[in-house]
Parts: structure tokens; C-alpha cells; sequence
């Protein structure tokens, strides 16, 4: 057994960190989420420099030979600084499935992805399907070589900022059959597609996509898609396992330096024992996280089964444990905690929205006892 | 960073299943064993035999020279196995002292017998009025030519009833400025005549507390560890040494694999659902094996960071808050899966300190669940109580 980063895993960190340091502060993102875009297409790009983009990807297509390791490496410190930039949804959801498929699609888009050059969504939500990645009601229609996709799909991450989309729909079965659903590539600027684009309450931009024939080619094999897209959402939440870890680690640096600056009936709160004692169990909380991040990044590459309980574990765990030391957190800062004017509160909300996303504690739970046989029944 | 054992790490693992296999075989295992000095001594002696009775050791001492992962494979075999665990005493406790800080002639009379069971020692740390804030202890030694004349009390003194000598901390000099001075680390012979053994008789019935009482007890000076008046340096070598599998996380493994097969045996249930399908229960089981993986990844990463040279350090109060926490949980679910039949209190029919009860009743698994949910309860409170690891958290680790 090795937890050790390599040279250049640590050369990753080390350049990200500092760069995120300098350029990425709570003011510096304050702007960033208050503008009109909702993003900063300068930081993109200084970070496809640094390499980050190129990370996962094939040295073939332009990437760094890198794997799940190296994404935890960057989802962290990503995470540190509540960067509200779509590395997630190109990278990590997208970019997952355009190297599964391979092929011209991934030759053609790949390339683009790592120099920094396109920002991609994945829309797999539907307005009913809460989380299950099998329901889906949208439908693709094939004509000759060409597909037209109609439905709606929510609450997509990056949708306005997206050059391109993958979406899922179905081309045949019922809404919630396993069988029958494909991937499609769809241009957000093309006849038939509209964005209603939003912020999330933590800050980052997505949008509801409305397909109303909406041209759309075909990517990997038709009606099985589903096995696709349950590995890149095993691994978007096997990335945001990291970057909760990276919240939860902050939170408790934060914490720990407001309350050794206020005081009270002339003490520094932070010798209050019932405050330390808080403190230390979210620094435990943040331990342990981290460990949950690590197994599952290990067992990101494992067959479809293992991959999915170690996924399902990490869900669980960081939805649990990243509540608690972002509520703890905002506590602990008094009423200071609950105002926009404190970095605090943001990585708070972005705490609570990581739990949601993706599944939140309670659907995963019940995934695990459903894939180890805990559980029989499919209620 | 590959968290898959290496192949010379599965080789060990066979190995020491293969030793497993002999020396605690199936109809040993499954708590068939009673606890009692001599099936304890047997299983030290065993390990001792093939030289697996002190792993950490320095191997110049008679330790075996395996890293952490090698350490956590053997520990892991043997909780699967049900074997007993070590008990500390020996092994994580006065040996480490005596090799670090003995002299020669005390590391060659004590260090043998200490690794082969023929000493069992036990603790004598805690007072009636010194439990966490351990340095204020009380118990004196006075010097009186070659001997010391000890007076006082210990209590909480684990196995004490077997145990052959005991290791205590000792006040030499009352005037000492700080209550950590003036405390020396003597061992004392639990035969020399002053010594009377009062058993504690814990919540369920247990007889693992003692106190220990010393009435002009002679010691002779030579059993002295170190330096007079240096032993807190030597206490907190040894607390900080206490931590080999402090998590108990294989242990609780094992347990949850018989909670499993408890609560889905068709014979306690007959044609009503069994427990594993009530989606509560279920629940309970899978967030404990979702924390229970958490923790031992922290142990191992734990592990790692000491096989490359990082030391543990005030990690290990995590480790033992998280499993103590843990393990209570896991005895009250077995409690609950004993339904009712966890009430009758018919543990050891005949123990002398249990009150009289007649028959026994029910699955056998659920006599003695509530006793042991009970006996649980100690964890969070020794070693330094969960409280106590978290001021250490806040102070060594956050700098609070």
C-alpha cells in the first residue's frame, strides 16, 4: 500500500495552490460571481496553462497521461478556494465520457477541452427523475444518420457557458427502463435547444436545457448509454469527494483563526473548551473525509460494481460529514457566519449544494445497501 | 499512490492465516472461548512460540522487524479469526519502557518472562482522586535504604486479580514544584506482603477492575525504571505508545459480520420477517459500515505516514475517539437484536457477583448482549476519556 503522491501529482498541487493563492481570492471570486458571465474565461484559460485541463486526458489528445489521483489532487484545492469555474462538468463528467467512447468525437473534442479552448455540460437530470440516472424522459428520434432530441433537462452545470452539451435521451423503452438510453452530443446554439440559465444559490452557473428537436449526434453505442453515464457521475462524485475534503479543511482553518481573533467576556473564543471541542471534531470530520476521498479515487478505475459501492460510500459520508462542519462552521462564527460579507458562509452553501448534487445522502445509502444486498427489496 | 497489498504482503497474509489455522483453529473461534487467564495465556503463549508475541518491538529485543502494513495484515487475520486480542500490558506498555529506559540488568531479568507470559502484568497509573488529570497522583515511596516503602492506592487496575507484578507510577518527592515532578516509575512484585486487591464489579456484571491497595509495601530501590523522580517522562512515552490497533477496527468488522448472520438466522425468526428486513435496522448496519470504512482508512493512511519515518502523533486521538464511538454502537445493536431476551441477566450462571438466576433462555448469541453493551460503555472512557483526545486534538493539533 502507497498513499504517496508523485513528484508531479505534488508539482500539480504546489502550482495550483500558489496560483489560486495570488489570483483566486474571496474578493477576487466575489467579482467573479457577481458578473454578468458568471465565470472568468481569463482564470480558465491561466489554468488550462497550468496544465489542469490536459490532466486526465490521453497524451494523443493533448492531455497529461494523468488519472483519477490527479483529479483528486486538483478537485482539493479547487475546493479550497470555491472555484466556481466548470472544471467539473468539462472535465471531469464530459471528459470521462469522451475518453470511454473515443473515437473522431473524442479526437475532435478532447484536443479542445485540454488547451482550455471548450467548456462542456453533462444533462442527465430531468424535472422528475430526481436522482435516478435511468429516468429519463427525454427522446431521441433518429432520422437517417441524425438524431432530434425532445425534453427538458434541469438544473445542468455550466449549460450558458457549455460550446457544446452531452444529453441523455431515450430511443427506446419506457421512462424508467434501463435499456434504451443514448448519449447525444447537442450544440446549446442550435435551433431547438434553449437555456434558461441561472446561478446556484452557491454561486456557479447552470441552467434548465429545453430540446425541441433539437439536432443531436449519437455518441458510443445506441440504448447503452446508461452504463456510461452512471461511470462519469460515479466519478463526478468520486471529484467532489476531494473537493469536499478541500471545503471541509478550509472551513476549519477559517474557523479556527475567527476564533482565535474574537473576543469575548475578554477571552479569545477559541478558549472556550465547548467551541475546541467542536473544532476538533471537525477536524476530524475533515480527516476522515479525506480518507473516504482517497479509497474511492483508488477504486475509480474498478469494475462498474466496486466502483459504484465505493462511490455510493463516499456520497454518503461526505454528505454527512461536509454538512456538519459547514453548519458547525457558521455556528461557530456567530452571526458573523450567516452573512454574505464572510467566506464562511459560501463554502457553507456550497457544502450543502455538493450533497445534493448527484444524489444526496439518503439516495446514496440506500444505494449501498442496495449493491451490497443489505437491503432486497427496491423500494 | 495504489492501495492494492503487494504480492509479498498476500504471501504474509497466507502465512499467517496458515499459523491461524493451528494455533486457533474453528473450534476456538466464534466466542467459544471464555476469557480466563489460562485461555488467555495459552494464545500469548502460542504467539510467543512463533515469535509474533511483540511485533513493534525493536527486533534486537524480540520484536519481528514487519512494517505497519504487515502489523495491520497480522491484526486483521487474527480479529477474523476471533483470536483475543494482546492485552497492552506487557507488550504496548512496561516492555517499551524497560528496553527504552531499564538498565541492563533489569532488561534481562524482566524482558524474557514479559514476552512470554511468565510476568502478567497490569497497570498502576490511576488513583480514587487522579483519573484524566493523571499527575496528580498521590501514592508515595519513601526511601528507607536499599527499598522503598510504598503507601497509597491504585484503582481502574485492569486484570489485576491475575496479574503476577504491576508497574506504577509513584510519588518520591511531595515537594516538587509541578505535580508532574517528583513522580518515579517502580515495579512491584504483587506478591510482597501490603498488597490487598479489592475487585470492581462493573455495570453487568464484569470482574475486569480492581483497586489496588499498598500498606508499607517494600520494594527494593533496584526495581526502579530510569531516574527517581523521572517517571512522567517515562508515562508519556508509554501512553504515546499505547496505540497499536487502539481503533479496534478488524474487531468491529468481525462484529458486524455476526450481526449480520444474527439478524438474518431464519431460525430466530420463523416466519415473521427477520431483522435484516426492517429497513431501520438496515440503515443502522450500512451508515456503521460506511463510518467503520472511514476509520480505517484514516488508521491506514495513519499507518503509512509511520512507515515512512512520519510518526503517528496526536492522530491517534482520532482513531481512538471514532472507534470507541463505534464500538458502543455496534453493542447496542447487538442489544437491540436481542430483542426482548436482552433483559434476562443470566450472564455466567454462577458467577459469584452476579445475582441468582437459574436458567438460561433465549439464543444463545443474546445472553450476553447487554452485559456487554454495558461493559462498553468504558471505552469512551479509558485511555485518556474521548474528552480528554479532543482537548489534545485542540491543543496539539489545532493550537488552540
Amino acid at each position: 500500500m502507497n498513499f504517496d503522491l508523485t513528484d508531479e501529482q505534488e508539482m500539480i498541487r504546489e502550482s495550483l495552490s500558489r496560483f489560486l493563492r495570488d489570483r483566486y481570492d474571496f474578493e477576487a471570486r466575489g467579482k467573479i460571481i457577481r458578473s454578468e458571465a458568471g465565470w472568468n474565461p481569463e482564470v480558465w484559460g491561466q489554468l488550462a496553462e497550468l496544465g489542469l485541463m490536459a490532466v486526465p486526458f490521453a497524451e494523443a489528445h493533448g492531455g497529461l497521461d494523468g488519472g483519477p489521483t490527479d483529479i483528486m489532487v486538483v478537485m482539493e484545492e479547487l475546493g479550497r478556494a470555491l472555484v466556481v469555474e466548470p472544471y467539473l462538468p468539462t472535465v471531469v463528467l464530459a471528459g470521462s465520457i469522451l475518453q470511454a467512447v473515443g473515437g473522431t468525437v473524442a479526437e475532435e473534442l478532447i484536443p479542445q477541452i485540454a488547451g482550455g479552448e471548450l467548456v462542456m455540460g453533462l444533462a442527465y437530470a430531468e424535472p422528475r427523475s430526481r436522482y435516478d440516472l435511468f429516468h429519463v424522459e427525454t427522446t431521441a428520434e433518429k432520422t437517417g444518420d441524425a438524431y432530434a432530441l425532445a425534453g427538458h433537462k434541469s438544473v445542468v452545470l455550466a449549460a450558458p457557458l457549455a460550446g457544446r452539451l452531452i444529453v441523455s435521451a431515450r430511443t427506446d423503452g419506457g421512462t424508467r427502463d434501463r435499456d434504451g438510453i443514448g448519449l447525444f452530443l447537442v450544440d446549446p446554439q442550435a435551433d431547438g435547444v434553449t437555456v434558461k440559465d441561472y446561478r446556484t444559490i452557491d454561486g456557479f452557473a447552470a441552467g434548465d436545457v429545453i430540446l425541441d428537436k433539437a439536432p443531436a449526434t449519437l455518441i458510443g453505442t445506441q440504448g447503452e448509454g446508461l452504463a456510461l453515464l452512471e461511470m462519469a457521475v460515479d466519478r463526478g462524485i468520486i471529484a467532489c469527494a476531494a473537493e469536499m475534503t478541500g471545503l471541509a479543511k478550509r472551513m476549519t482553518e477559517l474557523t479556527v483563526d475567527y476564533t482565535r481573533q474574537r473576543e469575548q467576556f475578554g477571552v479569545p473564543l477559541s478558549k472556550q473548551q465547548v467551541l475546541q471541542h467542536t473544532m476538533a471534531d471537525m477536524f476530524m470530520a475533515g480527516e476522515e473525509m479525506k480518507s473516504m476521498a482517497v479509497r474511492a479515487t483508488a477504486l475509480a478505475d474498478a469494475d462498474p460494481e466496486e466502483r459504484a459501492k465505493a462511490a455510493a460510500m463516499a456520497k454518503v459520508f461526505i454528505g454527512k460529514t461536509g454538512k456538519f462542519v459547514g453548519e458547525a462552521a457558521v455556528q461557530l462564527h456567530g452571526g458573523m457566519g450567516i452573512t454574505e460579507e464572510m467566506a464562511i458562509g459560501h463554502y457553507f452553501m456550497h457544502a450543502t449544494m455538493l450533497d445534493t448534487l448527484f444524489g444526496n445522502r439518503d439516495y446514496h445509502q440506500r444505494r449501498y445497501e442496495m449493491l451490497t444486498g443489505l437491503r432486497k427489496d427496491a423500494a | 499512490m495504489d492501495l492494492k497489498f503487494s504480492d509479498r504482503e498476500e504471501a504474509f497474509r497466507q502465512e499467517v492465516k496458515a499459523f491461524l489455522d493451528e494455533a486457533w483453529p474453528a473450534e476456538k473461534r466464534g466466542s467459544k472461548t471464555e476469557f480466563t487467564r489460562d485461555n488467555y495465556l495459552d494464545w500469548h503463549r502460542k504467539l510467543h512460540a512463533r515469535g509474533w508475541i511483540a511485533p513493534a518491538w525493536p527486533e534486537e529485543y524480540g520484536g519481528t522487524g514487519w512494517t505497519p502494513t504487515q502489523r495491520y495484515i497480522f491484526d486483521k487475520e487474527c480479529a477474523a479469526a476471533d483470536a483475543f486480542p494482546i492485552l497492552p500490558f506487557n507488550i504496548s506498555m512496561v516492555g517499551p519502557v524497560i528496553y527504552t529506559f531499564g538498565s541492563d540488568e533489569q532488561k534481562e531479568r524482566f524482558l524474557p518472562p514479559t514476552l512470554s507470559g511468565d510476568i502478567w502484568w497490569c497497570q498502576g497509573y490511576s488513583e480514587p482522586g487522579a483519573g484524566s488529570d493523571l499527575a496528580s497522583l498521590r501514592t508515595r515511596a519513601v526511601r528507607d535504604g536499599d527499598d522503598y516503602i510504598v503507601n497509597g492506592s491504585k484503582t481502574w487496575t485492569t486484570l489485576a486479580q491475575y496479574a503476577d507484578w504491576i508497574f506504577c507510577l509513584v510519588r518520591t518527592d511531595p515537594n516538587a514544584g509541578k505535580k508532574q515532578q517528583g513522580i518515579s516509575f517502580l515495579l512491584i512484585d504483587m506478591k510482597s506482603p501490603g498488597i490487598t486487591v479489592r475487585p470492581i464489579i462493573t455495570l453487568g456484571g464484569d470482574h475486569e477492575v480492581n483497586e489496588v491497595f499498598f500498606e508499607n509495601v517494600r520494594v527494593p530501590a533496584d526495581n526502579l525504571v530510569g531516574q527517581e523522580n523521572q517517571g512522567w517522562t517515562y508515562a508519556k512515552f508509554l501512553l504515546t505508545h499505547e496505540r497499536s490497533n487502539i481503533a479496534g477496527v478488524h474487531q468491529s468488522w468481525r462484529a458486524l459480520d455476526r450481526l449480520k448472520q444474527i439478524a438474518a438466522d431464519k431460525d430466530l425468526y420463523g416466519d415473521a420477517p427477520s431483522l435484516m428486513e426492517d429497513a431501520d435496522f438496515v440503515r443502522r448496519i450500512a451508515e456503521t459500515e460506511i463510518d467503520l470504512t472511514a476509520l480505517e482508512f484514516t488508521e491506514l493512511r495513519a499507518l503509512a505516514r509511520e512507515e515512512s519515518g512520519g510518526g503517528m502523533g496526536p492522530e491517534s486521538s482520532l482513531l481512538k475517539i471514532r472507534g470507541t464511538e463505534i464500538q458502543q454502537r455496534i453493542s447496542h445493536m447487538f442489544l437491540d437484536a436481542a430483542g426482548t431476551y436482552g433483559l434476562p441477566f443470566q450472564r455466567e450462571l454462577g458467577h459469584k457477583e452476579a445475582p441468582p438466576s437459574n436458567s438460561q433462555v433465549g439464543p444463545d448469541f443474546a445472553v450476553e448482549t447487554a452485559a456487554r453493551y454495558f461493559n462498553m460503555r468504558k471505552t469512551t472512557i479509558y485511555g485518556g476519556t474521548n474528552e480528554i483526545q479532543r482537548n489534545i486534538i485542540a491543543k496539539m493539533i489545532l493550537g488552540l
